[in-house]
């Protein structure tokens, strides 16, 4: 996994070192274990410890969505509203790993974080954590990190466009705008139905006070909004800068419009999955060079999938291709990048490194790991 | 014992290729059914098994940090051997062979473990499950079958060294974790061949002598140090332990093949080998050793040798579950499912050490009345030329 090793508290370095050198020391006494597999079965969420999460409660929002307050390990660093966590769970069993993004103020007094889950029908992990997840469940946790984030100082005029559970980075920002970064904001949201609106209660009221300005859209009765009904919605868009967070159709629907606008530069956009328009190839089998294990990956599968169900333990991160996390040399042999369908072959010693999570076998290939 | 295909009443001569096959598609349908189910409480139990090891040793050690006081040092001895027993067998040996690595939990991974034990996890998994595996009781390929050092069919050559192999035999039950070390070094077999300046074999000889140092370092030095005044006695402790433990894991292993009536191949019998044919070495070269859960625990399920074989990389919790329907499968097919409890299969085990130390039909030929004539011959034959050895050998198997 990429576990971004949390870098010590600066007020206390010495008192760091000395605690790793204490480890050192114990872990004569416990090899091969190390002590901390130990300190584990105490305090799990201690400092050093790998970055873990204790689920504090589960608040319901709508029938498929949930709220999971998540009281972090000690080493867990202040995010940026609008950034996401990754989360580690066991479902049946197995480890899962999904991107979530992070809907709480900063500073909560108890300390915790939260997220906002919709289960998506047949979801491993969305109904997992929306459906099956007790107060008292451990969660693996990677420090918050992501790009859709305001800009300091912000921008005076902000548009917001968000569709179904793309709302939760976009709440992550409203709860903690300050009072002058919230001259003019506006909020266009779209769900199936009222009921559906996730953070509803909230929204509404923030649009009451005149916090925000607030377009609910209910597509089930009213329709999908298309880029020029919001064009037509917010008149004085040109003069925005827009976050739009949703399904891929919306999104690229915007990026179009926008482009055309010659606007394509105050649009910023999150994804929750990737595109995928080349899933028809052949596949091919991928031997994974440390242990000589091989998988059969088919040319529709990422990489990194086949893989992770083939037992291989693979790093990962956003699993949509924008972290990088992932990545990993291509000895030899070719893969397909899932969104482009382009083809990447390499030869020993070419040095080229592949993102697994949507690269697919284009036929046999060797990988480093 | 001899190679299966050397035998007149061979074990599998009523079986075709067809019912092969098919017993290999019935097996294939067990093995599915466990992973169309592994899940949330197959996780739960390892997860269980690890934390109350971790248990154990711990307490254990914390008990015998006051080993000058007799029950102390009692109590501490039997938990750090237990502990050191689960570490070995039901945890390490289960987790190395990937049983686990479905949960993608890093920290319990076939990649990322080691164990409690001299020889390093990576090249134990290569001869383990690599070799041992693939070529289970196959005379010429499978090491395991004598670990290179004894004589364990009658297809193998009697010289007169073998006669020591009942002490040779017993000092590597002792020091089995050890002798599992140089096993997997192939340490016999560089020395024979001269090797030993190999860079290969230099590193991972290096990789070995690090792990056992650390090894030794902590249940003999930073342990006993802790313990302040009872520095000898927890020393003590922790030699009794690990001697305990490869004494208790070498006769889990050799009943595992060892027994009277468990079956050898020939080199030329695997060429070509279906996955069909290969079950069926697996099946008949194991045997099982019958009990309750905690001898099932306490052997790394390896009690289930036969499960284990046909199904290495199932959680061994599962094989309890799948043995009634394979022991089915054995009697559809008339083959012998080899299960009896442990002093039985311990004894049969040692009893072929002791027979294959001696030449072929020796002990069988040998009563009370003609011992003195047989020690006479055995006298002969340990002495004499290659071609006395020979003539009397011959005369030997012909009662
Ligand atoms: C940066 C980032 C932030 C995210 N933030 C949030 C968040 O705050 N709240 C939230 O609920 N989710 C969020 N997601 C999505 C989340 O990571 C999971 O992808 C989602 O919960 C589905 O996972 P699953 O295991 O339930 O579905 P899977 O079992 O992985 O997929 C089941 C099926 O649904 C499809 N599918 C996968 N993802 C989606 C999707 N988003 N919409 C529709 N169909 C899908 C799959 O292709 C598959 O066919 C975020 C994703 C990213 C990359
Ligand atoms: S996991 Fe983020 S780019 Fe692949």
């Amino acid at each position: 996994m990429t576990v971004m090793q949390p870098s010590p508290s600066p007020t206390r370095p010495r008192l760091t070192a000395l605690r790793d050198r204490l480890l050192r020391i114990a872990e004569l006494a416990t090899t091969p274990l190390l002590p901390q597999d130990y300190l584990d079965m105490v305090d799990p969420l201690r400092s050093g410890a790998a970055l873990r999460g204790r689920v504090e409660a589960v608040h319901r929002e709508t029938r498929d969505a949930a709220t999971l307050v998540i009281r972090p390990g000690r080493d867990w660093l202040p995010h940026v509203p609008g950034q996401y966590v990754r989360i580690g769970v066991d479902v049946d069993g197995v480890r899962q790993w999904r991107a979530y993004s992070i809907t709480s103020v900063l500073g909560r007094a108890d300390g915790c974080f939260t997220i906002t889950v919709k289960a998506i029908p047949d979801g491993t992990v969305s109904n997992h954590l929306v459906h099956r997840t007790q107060p008292g469940t451990l969660l693996h946790l990677d420090q918050a990190t992501g790009e859709f984030v305001l800009p300091r100082p912000c921008p005076g005029k902000t548009l917001f466009v968000t569709a179904g559970s793309g709302i939760t980075p976009v709440m992550g920002i409203l709860r903690n705008l300050a009072d002058e970064d919230a001259a003019d904001v506006v909020l266009v949201h779209s769900a199936p139905t009222a009921d559906d609106v996730i953070f509803a209660n909230e929204l509404r009221g923030m649009a009451a006070t005149g916090r925000i300005r607030l377009v609910e859209q209910h597509t089930d009765t009213a329709g999908m909004l298309g880029a020029a009904d919001i064009a037509a919605l917010v008149p004085d868009l040109a003069e925005r800068s827009t976050w739009a967070c949703g399904p891929v159709g919306m999104l690229e629907a915007l990026e179009a419009h926008w482009a055309g606008a010659g606007l394509a530069d105050r649009l910023y956009t999150e994804r929750f999955r990737p595109t995928v328009i080349a899933a028809d190839g052949e596949g091919g089998t991928v031997t994974f060079t440390a242990d000589g294990t091989t998988v059969d990956a088919d040319g529709a599968t990422p990489i990194l999938d086949a893989a992770e169900a083939a037992g291989v333990l693979m790093p990962s991160g956003c699993r949509m291709g924008i972290c990088f996390g992932c990545v990993l040399p291509l000895r030899e042999g070719a893969v397909r990048d899932l969104r482009t369908g382009e083809v990447t072959t390499a030869a020993p010693g070419d040095g080229v490194v592949v993102q697994t999570c949507i690269s697919a076998a284009a036929g046999a290939c060797q990988l480093d790991h | 014992m001899t190679a299966i295909q050397k035998k007149s009443d061979n074990p599998i001569a009523h079986l075709t290729a067809e019912d092969i096959e098919l017993l290999g598609k019935q097996l294939d349908a067990i093995r599915q059914s466990v992973l169309d189910e592994r899940g949330e409480s197959d996780a739960r139990y390892i997860r269980t098994v690890i934390d109350v090891h971790r248990k154990v040793e711990l307490g254990s050690r914390a008990v015998l940090l006051a080993s000058g006081f007799p029950p102390a040092w009692i109590l501490g001895t039997i938990g750090l051997s237990v502990a050191k027993i689960l570490e070995n067998m039901e945890i390490g040996h289960n987790i190395l062979h990937g049983q686990w690595d479905w949960m993608r939990d890093p920290k319990i991974h076939s990649t990322t473990w080691e164990w409690d034990m001299a020889s390093p996890a990576v090249q134990w998994k290569h001869s383990h499950n690599q070799l041992h595996h693939t070529y289970t009781n196959v005379i010429g390929k499978d090491n395991d079958l004598g670990y290179g050092i004894m004589r364990v069919d009658e297809d193998q050559k009697w010289a007169p060294g073998h006669l020591l192999q009942p002490v040779w035999s017993f000092l590597n039950a002792c020091f089995f974790e050890y002798g599992i070390a140089a096993y997997d070094l192939e340490l016999g077999a560089v020395i024979a061949k001269g090797q030993t300046k190999d860079p290969e074999f230099r590193r991972r000889g290096k990789e070995v002598l690090r792990k056992i140092g650390r090894q030794v370092r902590k249940d003999y030095v930073v342990h006993p140090l802790l313990s302040g005044p009872n520095f000898v006695p927890t020393l003590a402790a922790n030699f009794v332990a690990n001697v305990v433990r490869n004494l208790w894991s070498n006769s889990v292993i050799l009943c595992g093949h060892f027994p009277e009536g468990v079956e050898t191949f020939e080199k030329r019998s695997i060429e070509g080998e279906t996955k069909g044919e290969w079950y069926v070495r697996q099946m008949l070269g194991s045997a099982n050793i019958s009990g309750g859960k905690l001898m099932h625990l306490m052997t790394g399920n390896l009690s289930r040798q036969i499960e284990h074989h046909l199904f290495p990389d199932l959680p061994s919790n599962r094989y309890a579950e799948i043995s009634p329907q394979v022991k089915a499968l054995f009697e559809e097919y008339g083959l012998n499912y080899h299960e009896a409890p442990l002093p039985q299969q311990v004894y049969s085990a040692w009893h072929k050490i002791f027979r294959l130390s001696l030449p072929n039909g020796w002990l069988d030929n040998t009563t009370p009345a003609n011992l003195p004539k047989q020690l006479v011959k055995l006298w002969k034959m340990s002495t004499g030329s290659r071609t006395v050895r020979r003539r009397l050998t011959l005369a030997e198997m012909a009662g």
